[in-house]
């Protein structure tokens, strides 16, 4: 059904419960409890995995894939950015003509970048798109002003023209973001016991988009378009000695790809109605290589996985002070604990990049294929005792006698 | 005239870090193969080298002295550096007024320490990795080592003056026979690049003159040949990688009175300087030279007010314009030669 065949359709399904169900699974600790701070169910982190999720499966379509590494891919982002907040400032505070207009400007400008880009490949590569990406930051930072605003940002205001809809509303603030009338800021709130549980509108929609993207990113991970985007990540040249000419699949990957940062740009700008030209800077884009890599490049889940786990870690330790490591080592002796505690300093709080940078580099170095690589490797270490040689029957097929007997 | 010279001599002391950096990054691909993205870091971390020195050199011990008080009516308290109480005010006075110059001795052994210890520790496995995960790892490698400089010693700049003797500017036009005050030039500007220079000289005097060098040169061109003519390549490119981090180093120290160092100026220079290896060709050394100091001057001339109101914008984005135009017209770079990271 849909294109999918069985093994597909669980993990679709399985994301779909995980995604759709967040707000309880990333909230298993009471409200008030020491273990609060590990709670992630709150609407603005929830709806950073979705986004950034989006993000990262469009990139892992072109890095995955076809192998083609870009550095420059948050351009898109925050080119999706700034088109949304334009169509809120000049058409309606509804999401969606904001999210298709983001999507069909980070196409455009990732045509003409790739177009461009895409005649080199291996490093040149990436040093062009790292180029044009640090091109489109500075212009946006200085000449672009009249259109990006600079450094302050592109923010709503007051006597924006918003022809569909009210320039402010009757008690004169802003109005807010809505998908035709839903607040996109609107949560409900359920109690049980001890937890609150939050379903906020927005994190849904983010959702909902990150659903329909990853079912598309499987579709094309599945199509015969795919398996050309994989042939000239294998083998360019024997793909062009075949008499097929690589370009098209690789530009139109590149395209794909940016529009996915262009939706994860729009939703980004739908959730919080402003954007800043640092959302284009070089270190965004080695952002979502970070998480690409660290989820695992070229699978379907890993680039999601990958968000996730930096973000999340991003804000869990970014909140681990000082206050908090003695309260955590308090049952060793004093001075064990300030040991300890000053052994841990560096990698939290602050720290958070020096743990990331670490990670990261262990990952690259035993775990070429990331997160899922390592959870592969977990489970065949237990297929392996369960059903010993049970895979080498397949690659050493036995002998069998030439003629019949 | 006089406004060109000026540009082209703004655009010396930029184009030379580019072109010290561009030219340590090519000594690393040409020789091992390997792109490395950590490069930035070690120019910055030779940066720090000269503020470890300079911190160390000033520091020092509190007395008292009854006979004066300062404005609270306290006795007042001198602070003494250590150095001036060992070597005498004179001597000590001028080793901490030296700081920066004197660096250089120290960040060489620091720096090829460093170097060795990267190569042998991290890069010697990824040499049969593709070139991505050359890039990432590195890349990780980055970060690293810039938050452990943000940690050590903060995430603000830090001043480090150069010595007083070169501390003014001085009229470089009156030389040339221009009005006076028409071309004036810090000095250390001018020592920057006079530095810069000698170094570059000496790299290429070491590869083209040395027996050692002409070795490395061979293997550049065909590291296997070498190796089967018995030869241990592998320990000449790690002194290779060893003598390009100091490189890269030594423009980082030298660098710190021009710009206070701070713990992201590596990957502020290494975008840039990735880009000038690219503009000069991949693998060729005249190459990366050339095109730092092309792509620094050209951005000095895009900073002129008469230009930046012809075409708004233009200083911000001239290199990587440059490097865009070049690179889809001619795809080699200015320099670069057959078959280097064609695969």
């Amino acid at each position: 059904m849909l294109g999918l065949d069985k093994k597909d359709w669980t993990l679709l399904l399985i994301v779909a419960v995980l995604a759709l169900a967040a707000p309880f699974i990333l909230n298993p600790f009471p409200a008030g409890s020491e273990l609060a701070q590990f709670n992630a169910g709150y609407p603005d982190l929830m709806q950073r995995f979705a986004i950034f999720g989006i993000f990262a499966i469009g990139f892992n379509i072109l890095f995955g894939l076809t192998g083609y590494l870009s550095f420059g891919h948050a351009a898109f982002l925050g080119v999706g950015s700034y088109s949304a907040v334009w169509m809120f400032k000049l058409l309606s505070m509804n999401v969606v003509p904001a999210i298709l207009l983001s999507m069909v400007v980070a196409a455009l400008f990732s045509l003409l970048i790739g177009f461009v880009s895409l005649r080199r490949s291996g490093i040149y590569f990436s040093i062009l798109t790292l180029a044009f990406a640090q091109m489109s930051f500075n212009l946006a930072y200085s000449v672009l002003t009249p259109i990006t605003n600079g450094e302050t940002g592109l923010q709503l205001t007051l006597d924006d023209p918003r022809i569909l809809g009210a320039s402010a509303t009757a008690d004169g603030s802003i109005p807010v973001t809505n998908l035709f009338g839903l607040e996109m800021r609107s949560t409900f709130e359920l109690e049980i016991g001890a937890w609150l549980f939050q379903f906020n509108a927005g994190y849904y929609l983010c959702a909902v988009i990150m659903l329909l993207a990853f079912y598309a990113a499987m579709r094309i991970f599945r199509s015969p378009f795919g398996i050309m985007l994989r042939a000239v990540k294998s083998n360019q040249q024997r793909m062009t000695y075949t008499g097929l000419n690589p370009r098209p699949y690789t530009l139109a990957a590149f395209v794909i790809s940016g529009m996915y940062a262009g939706l994860a740009g729009g939703l980004m700008a739908s959730m919080d109605p402003l954007a800043g030209a640092e959302r284009m800077q070089w270190t965004a884009s080695g952002e979502v290589v970070l998480m690409t890599i660290l989820g695992g490049a070229g699978t379907l889940l890993g680039p999601v996985l990958g968000a996730g786990f930096i973000k999340y870690f991003e804000n869990i330790f970014s909140k681990i002070n000082d206050n908090v490591l003695h309260g955590w080592f308090s049952f060793l002796p004093d001075g064990l604990e300030d040991l300890l505690v000053s052994i841990v300093h560096p990698f939290v709080g602050k720290g958070w990049h020096l743990t990331l940078g670490i990670l990261f580099m262990l990952v690259v170095i035993f775990l070429p294929g990331g997160l899922i690589e390592g959870g592969q490797r977990i489970v065949r270490l237990f297929r392996k005792k369960k059903a010993p040689r049970g895979e080498d029957a397949d690659h050493h097929p036995k002998e069998t006698p030439h003629v019949a007997e | 005239m006089d406004a060109i010279l000026l540009q082209i001599l703004n655009g010396l002391d930029k184009g030379s870090a580019y072109a010290l950096i561009a030219l340590g990054l090519t000594l690393i691909f040409g020789t091992l193969g390997v792109v490395n993205f950590a490069h930035g870091a070690l120019f910055m971390i030779g940066a720090f080298c000269a503020v470890t020195l300079s911190k160390f050199l000033t520091l020092s011990f509190e007395t008292v002295d009854p006979t004066k008080t300062d404005f609270l009516g306290q006795p007042l308290k001198v602070k003494t550096p250590y150095v001036e109480a060992w070597f005498g005010p004179d001597f000590g006075g001028a080793l901490i007024d030296w700081a920066v110059p004197l660096s250089i001795l120290f960040a060489i052994p620091v720096m090829i320490t460093v170097g060795f210890v990267m190569e042998r520790g991290l890069i010697k496995h990824f040499y049969k990795r593709p070139h991505a995960d050359q890039i990432l790892v590195t890349f990780g490698l980055a970060i690293v080592l810039q938050e452990i400089i943000k940690q050590v010693y903060g995430a603000n700049p830090i001043p480090t003056p150069a010595p007083d003797a070169f501390r003014g500017s001085f009229d470089f036009g009156v030389l040339l026979g221009f009005d006076p005050s028409v071309i004036i030039y810090p000095y250390w500007r001018l020592v920057y690049f006079l530095f810069a220079a000698v170094i570059i000289g000496a790299v290429f005097a070491f590869l083209q003159f040395t027996t050692f060098g002409m070795v490395v040169r061979a293997g550049m061109a065909d590291r296997e040949t070498v190796g089967l003519l018995g030869i241990n390549i592998d320990r000449r490119f790690t002194i290779m990688f060893g003598i390009a981090a100091a490189v890269a180093g030594l423009a980082g120290v030298m660098y710190t009175p021009i710009n206070s160092p701070n713990y992201h100026m590596g990957m502020d220079f290494l975008v840039l300087s990735f880009v000038v290896v690219v503009v000069g060709g991949m693998g060729s050394l005249p190459g990366a030279v050339a095109a730092g100091f092309l792509l620094g001057i050209l951005e000095s001339f895009a900073s002129m007010n008469e230009i930046k109101s012809l075409i708004p914008g233009i200083d911000q984005i001239i290199i990587y314009l440059v490097a865009i135009v070049i690179l889809l017209t001619r795809p080699r770079g200015l320099m670069g030669r057959k078959g280097v990271m064609e695969d």
